[in-house]
């Protein structure tokens, strides 16, 4: 019981840091940070309109107020919902324009992970159990290779060949022009069809932790004193490997999925912007290009109370699955 | 980190390396380093990007902002990648790139892993209230998604450089390396030998320095060839995004400007491929290097 109350402790703590790190971030620039925003805004487009001036005053706080007020104000804004409107997709709120992103990202990323965890695990128990052999050095040399590669550049190197050389798949964007997002038959095709090459981009490097986590995990398991005695007591290969190595040796994966989540969030800025892909990182992207603080602030909030939700379910999963955590709880 | 198994008698090699080591520390390294057939290879390759990163003068036949040849030109004998959309030489880019590759890695690993050794060895050796504090800033810095706080620091930051990008990568990135840090000296710290620096009447700072610190440099060495790589990464991506300084030659810049100057469809493989596959021999020779030195630091991998 200990265990779930110092994980939910540290759920809490953490997102409290990462809520007032999102709101230090703007205020670390010399001078006054409403100010500097203004004349950088006034840089960018040479007239600020009210409304941006509104949305600056929202997002700060009032910039004569101390720090203790603006931050005051600030949690209770965000804690009533309020994160302003978007400077460059003017009348639409912040809230709109994420929740209009987050299902591609949420669909792209999700399903990409759960692949690359399924078949990073295989491969590195198949690795481990088969180890030493032209099996093992295949798999574990072969994803330490791809995983030298630059994620992006494959990326770019996919819609070259497959997008604009054979012209297999779309060179990039959600959907094709004209239709719009429905639940239609031919919609879903079509966005299936644009997801193709972003997918396969994450699929690529996405395994490499798994197989290599899983391998070294597995190795080590498969020569603990329990695997010796069923060795010793008989048992066949395979059931030693799967219910004495595999078993045990998957945990560590568990808490890594959603560690791995956090980076993975970071490749789809990469692959989102690549393939012009209309999820929350081409909107980040954009949002940073376009010096539309309120959108990028609540962006980088939403990215990270989503991974830090992630980490505490897995936190909480693994210590239903793994018992020896509940109890340990020294280190 | 993987390996596979050595086919070299490991256990003597340590022995050979302690003896070096009893007479100078670097020699000793260097051997159990140099004898590992994949870490020699790595060795040799980072040796020449550093070669061409210092004589990249000499060895780029054109200055890299030179903008007076012909746009997007395919390879040829005088532009053997051919050139930019801004008529820029391709191949004295990709020379000129090799340095602030090295520059970024060198200075943010450096950075990185003098932040996590501090954070890591206070905390693990402090225990206590310290190290729980410290602890959740490290568990912080290890779930805050690093790439969107990276774009995030860059966006709102007044001047765009490579001191920038390497502040920026330096912040994010020393999370891992003090959580190792940390694991290691619980271990060490209950150590016999400590309990006599202790009992001698030595001070903390002198245990740490002289007595842990020499007992993890494999582990901080492997700590900083991995903050090296992930800095060289990171900046190849923002600069890829658009976040790093244009004037800056890298090979981010380069695929951003390959990608955005249009190589994608006139056909320019040469320029959209050479800088990726630069960057990709980089991180292999770093990778090569650390099977030398994940075999020196970790025994459980040299086993069977």
């Amino acid at each position: 019981m200990l265990y779930f109350v110092r994980r939910a402790g540290f759920f809490l703590a953490t997102l409290w840091a990462a809520v007032t790190l999102n709101f230090l971030i703007p205020r670390l620039q010399p001078g006054d940070p409403a100010q500097a925003m203004l004349n950088r805004l006034q840089g960018e487009t040479t007239a600020v309109n009210p409304a941006q001036l509104e949305a600056i005053r929202k997002l700060l706080g009032t910039p004569d107020g101390n720090l203790l007020s603006q931050y005051w104000d600030y949690l209770g804004a965000i804690c009533t919902g309020h994160f302003g409107v978007s400077y460059s997709y003017f009348p639409y709120t912040v809230t709109a324009m994420i929740s209009s992103a987050l299902p591609w990202t949420l669909i792209l990323v999700g399903v990409t992970q759960m692949l690359s965890f399924a078949i990073g695990t295989l491969l590195g128990a198949w690795a481990a159990y088969r180890r030493n052999s032209r099996v093992d050095s295949v798999i574990t040399l072969g994803s330490t290779f791809v995983g030298t590669l630059p994620f992006f550049w494959l990326a770019l190197l996919l819609i070259f060949v497959f997008a604009i050389t054979l012209n297999w798949f779309p060179d990039g964007g959600g959907y094709g022009g004209g239709s719009s997002p429905s639940w239609t038959w031919l919609f879903v095709s079509d966005a299936f069809q644009h997801s193709v090459l972003p997918a396969v981009a994450l699929l690529i490097t996405g395994p490499i932790g798994w197989i290599i986590g899983m391998r070294n995990n597995m190795v080590q398991t498969l020569g603990e004193d329990y695997a010796r005695l069923a060795r010793a007591k008989g048992l066949p290969r395979r059931r030693i490997a799967l219910t004495y190595g595999a078993r045990i040796a998957i945990l560590p994966n568990v808490t890594g999925f959603a560690i791995a989540l956090g980076s993975l969030l970071g490749g789809t800025v990469l692959v989102e912007t690549i393939f012009n892909y209309p999820g929350l990182g081409r909107l980040l992207l954009e949002a940073v290009s376009n010096k539309d603080y309120p959108l990028m602030q609540a962006l980088f909030l939403f990215t990270t109370i989503g991974v830090l939700t992630a980490n505490f379910l897995a936190d909480v999963t693994y210590g239903f699955l793994d018992p020896r955590v509940r109890r340990a709880e020294a280190v | 980190m993987t390996t596979t198994p050595e086919t070299i008698d490991t256990e003597a090699l340590r022995v050979t390396a302690l003896d070096a080591d009893a007479s100078s520390r670097l020699p000793g390294w260097f051997v159990i380093l140099w004898r590992n057939g994949k870490c020699r290879v790595g060795m040799l390759m980072l040796a020449a990007f550093i070669v061409i990163a210092v004589l990249a003068p000499v060895i780029a036949p054109y200055g890299p902002r030179l903008d007076e040849f012909g746009a997007s030109e395919g390879p040829s004998a005088a532009h053997w990648l051919g050139t930019t959309a801004r008529g820029e030489d391709v191949f004295s880019q990709l020379i000129y790139g090799a340095r602030t590759s090295l520059i970024v890695g060198l200075v943010a690993g450096v950075l990185s892993t003098l932040i996590a050794m501090a954070v890591g060895l206070t905390a693990g050796y402090l225990r206590g209230v310290v190290d729980e504090v410290l602890s959740f800033f490290i568990n912080l810095g290890l779930v805050v998604p690093v790439l969107p706080l990276m774009i995030v620091l860059a966006g709102y930051a007044p001047v765009k450089g490579l001191g920038l990008i390497i502040i920026v990568i330096t912040v994010t990135g020393w999370a891992y390396g003090a959580r190792i840090k940390r694991a290691q000296i619980i271990t060490l710290r209950t150590r016999d030998y400590i309990t006599a620096a202790k009992f001698a009447g030595d001070s903390t700072a002198r245990i740490i320095a002289f007595e842990i610190v020499p007992n993890m440099i494999s582990l901080i060495v492997v700590g900083f060839m991995g903050a090296a790589l992930g800095a060289i990464g990171a900046e190849a991506g923002l600069a890829f995004l658009g976040l790093g300084d244009p004037q800056t030659v890298s090979w981010g810049t380069m695929l951003n400007q390959a990608s955005l100057g249009g190589a994608l469809t006139t056909g320019q493989w040469a320029w959209l491929v050479a800088p990726g596959l630069a960057l990709a021999l980089l991180i292999t020779s770093f990778t090569l290097m650390n099977f030398g030195i994940d075999a020196l630091s970790n025994p459980h991998l040299r086993e069977d």
